[in-house]
């Protein structure tokens, strides 16, 4: 069975879209959303709409810190997130609010775990930016394969039966065998807001009988969503790292 | 895994035949499949307590980099099991191993050359698919008819997938006799690592002894970065200079100063009399204890901390270009645009080579008289001529070599060159737009249908049919 994972949409329609369809041309029809539907981007019902519907015909839907903010406020979070933040609450309607508020925050299949940002501590909401922070993750869970999204920057961690972790930077459309004698720490790059140097959406293809992953980038019309966040008023910085991929 | 199995047992519908010789890593049988199509073994890792952990490591990377190769220069993966039987099944590569032929060192120049050359080809094959060995010895290559069979890729690296042995090492991994410079300082990345390695090999074959010795401690790798071994032709004057030339090539601390690849190496030894001789070859005895001592104070220390190229960067630098010129008559203005269309090819790839072959067209292949009316050999004054239209190409001496052949059907004359050769680029002119030219059919149309490679057609601007360059790949 083939997984499409995504995660980090934040209110990114375009991108959205273009990774769905191009998903769905390689034969993948199940998907774990890995969340932050919104923030950031100016079509944030959209983004839930679309998932809600995903979720109705079977997928799974995980809490990001973004998505948690529209209920319990924005503490803790960079000017530039809270803004966003403040100006989609009020483009939310109840049924997109109860939805956010009644995600998991994590997802077990198996051998798989599937979390926002880290297995430690999930709602913690720390960033795996480090062999350190990748290891807490690693203590947390016996999961021999952790998906998790969060830094918007791709990245594969393992831990060797020797003890010893490193990080690797996936090249894209490679696929990636999870090796059985090891664990895995996947950190999906972002579908609304990679941060990378490249502006493509990301997404993650885990086929779950060989075992392997692949992280596939996605062209879409950043122009466009770019555009749309500078009329919406949101801050500019967040239209111009579209268009750079930082 | 601790204990042992027997013949007979099944592991996953394999079937145990018969347990061949390891080096202690792992355990190794022949195994048997209902419906098996070819020769199968099985690896089973040893995991003792305490063992070295290179061991699984080494056999988590075969079983990540084995499936992603294919070709005749390796062994078909076939299965691996999973965390709770761990083993990989592959082909079995039937044939005489390179460790066997030691004995008989040193074997002739000719012979040294052809085997080198089959492992060269080998070399640049996992390279093009992005994987450096980086273990080559002679225990890791079976001659199977025409071909080198590499194995063994326990310690190897390919370029898009995580590095497991560097992640797990503490130091420096291979086999002390034949490990690269570079890699005693931890750089697992270059592919002229295995060019490296390949020159020990040719040294060994060439004069019988290893030029390192076999040191199997860590710390007696590093001798290599400014202690340069005798010269070939000092422990066997038959050793000619060309082959000296190339073996010494081969070991240059610098991986710079080495062949830019496996392809332009395997070229040098198919091509003995155009190898360019430079001091190497000349040398009859060791650098003094000056220069030694020279290189020892600017021995590099650290690996490199440049940006790493990525591996397709290394052979996409440094292409084999084969120029196919022909001097008929009507091609005077196309040789101009060719040799055009050749200097934009190499102005922007440094390290490229160019191969200027001439075909003649003959009638047939055993009649033909080999000398012209005055007894000279036609080849001389063709070689002559394209020595000549190559003079305005700006090309360092030893990266361009001339080739006269004759042949019935040229076309095919340069295709055989071109995959033999493994050239990545063809320049050719286009047959001229007469009406005789088409009828007989037009050499290029022919190479540009069956070339293994990226095939530019030039034409003259002024020509009848001008359209400028055409790219085909």
């Amino acid at each position: 069975m083939w997984i499409g994972l995504f995660s980090d949409i934040h209110a990114n329609r375009e991108a959205l879209e273009a990774t769905l369809a191009h998903a769905r041309r390689a034969g993948i029809s199940h998907f774990v959303f890995l969340g932050d539907y919104v923030g950031y981007g100016a079509d944030p019902a959209f983004a839930i709409n679309t998932v809600m519907r995903e979720v109705e015909a079977g997928a799974v839907a995980l809490r990001g810190n973004h998505d948690a903010a529209i209920a319990v406020g924005t503490g803790g979070m960079n000017s530039v997130a809270a803004e966003a933040l403040d100006w989609t609450r009020p483009r939310l309607d109840s049924s997109q609010r109860e939805f956010l508020a009644g995600l998991p925050m994590t997802f077990e299949d198996g051998p798989r775990l599937f979390v926002h940002a880290s297995a430690n501590d999930p709602e913690h909401w720390e960033y795996i930016t480090s062999i350190e922070s990748a290891s807490r993750s690693f203590l947390a869970t016996d999961a021999q394969a952790t998906f998790c999204g969060h830094v918007h920057v791709p990245q594969l961690y393992h831990l060797s039966s020797t003890g010893k972790i490193a990080g690797f930077q996936p090249v894209q459309s490679v696929e990636i065998p999870l090796l059985p004698q090891r664990r895995w720490l996947a950190v999906l790059g972002a579908v609304g807001q990679p941060r990378d140097h490249n502006p493509a959406a990301c997404y993650g293809a885990l086929d779950t009988e060989r075992n392997a992953l692949t992280y596939v980038r996605v062209p879409y019309d950043n122009e466009t969503t770019a555009r749309k966040i500078r009329q919406a008023g949101l801050p500019e910085l967040l239209s111009r790292r579209l268009i750079e991929g930082t | 895994m601790e204990r042992g199995h027997e013949p007979g047992e099944a592991i996953d519908g394999f079937r145990l035949v018969e347990q061949l010789p390891s080096g202690g890593m792992a355990s190794i049988w022949r195994v048997s499949r209902d419906g098996a199509d070819m020769p199968m073994l099985m690896k089973l890792p040893l995991l003792r307590p305490g063992e070295d952990p290179v061991t699984i490591i080494g056999y988590e990377v075969e079983q990540m980099v084995l499936p992603r190769l294919s070709g005749p220069h390796v062994p078909r993966f076939i299965a691996a099991g999973g965390f709770e039987r761990p083993y990989v099944v592959m082909e079995f590569v039937d044939g005489p191993s390179l460790k066997s032929l030691l004995e008989k060192t040193p074997l002739p120049p000719d012979e040294v050359a052809r085997i080198g050359a089959k492992i060269a080809f080998a070399l640049h094959d996992i390279h093009r698919q992005h994987v450096i060995h980086l273990d080559l010895k002679p225990s890791n290559v079976i001659l199977r008819g025409e071909n080198a069979v590499l194995i063994d890729f326990g310690l190897s690296r390919h370029d898009q997938l995580p590095d497991l042995i560097q992640e797990d090492a503490g130091g420096p991994v291979g086999t002390g006799a034949y490990i690269a410079p570079e890699q005693v300082l931890g750089d697992r990345g270059d592919p002229r690592s295995d060019l490296f390695a390949l020159g020990v090999i040719l040294y060994f074959l060439a004069t019988g002894k290893r030029p390192f010795g076999e040191p199997q401690h860590a710390d007696s790798w590093r001798w290599r970065l400014w202690w340069d071994p005798p010269p070939p032709r000092a422990l066997n004057p038959s050793v000619p200079p060309w082959l000296q030339e190339i073996i010494l090539r081969c070991l240059e601390v610098d991986p710079e100063a080495r062949y830019a690849t496996a392809a332009q190496l395997a070229f040098d030894l198919q091509h003995p009399d155009q190898v360019n001789l430079t001091r190497r070859a000349a040398r009859l005895r060791r650098e003094g204890i000056c220069t030694t001592a020279w290189r020892w104070m600017r021995r590099p220390r650290n690996r490199p901390t440049q940006q790493r190229r990525a591996l397709t960067r290394y052979l996409a630098d440094a292409p084999i270009v084969l120029a196919a010129v022909d001097f008929e008559a009507g091609h005077e203005s196309v040789n101009e645009a060719l040799a055009q269309a050749v200097r934009r090819v190499l102005a922007t790839e440094p390290n490229a080579r160019l191969a200027c072959i001439n075909v003649l067209k003959i009638a047939r292949l055993t009649l033909d008289k080999l000398e012209d009316s005055e007894g000279r050999n036609p080849h001389l004054g063709r070689l002559a001529e394209l020595k000549h239209w190559a003079r305005a190409i700006p090309v360092a001496p030893g990266h361009v070599t001339y080739h006269v052949m004759e042949s019935t059907d040229p076309a095919r004359q340069l295709i055989d060159y071109a995959r033999h050769n493994r050239v990545d680029h063809i320049v050719i002119g286009a047959s001229g737009g007469s009406r005789l030219r088409r009828r007989l059919g037009s050499v290029s149309a022919h190479v540009v249908a069956d070339a293994p490679c990226t095939v530019t057609v030039v034409r003259s601007s002024g020509g009848e049919t001008s359209s400028g360059e055409r790219e085909h790949t």
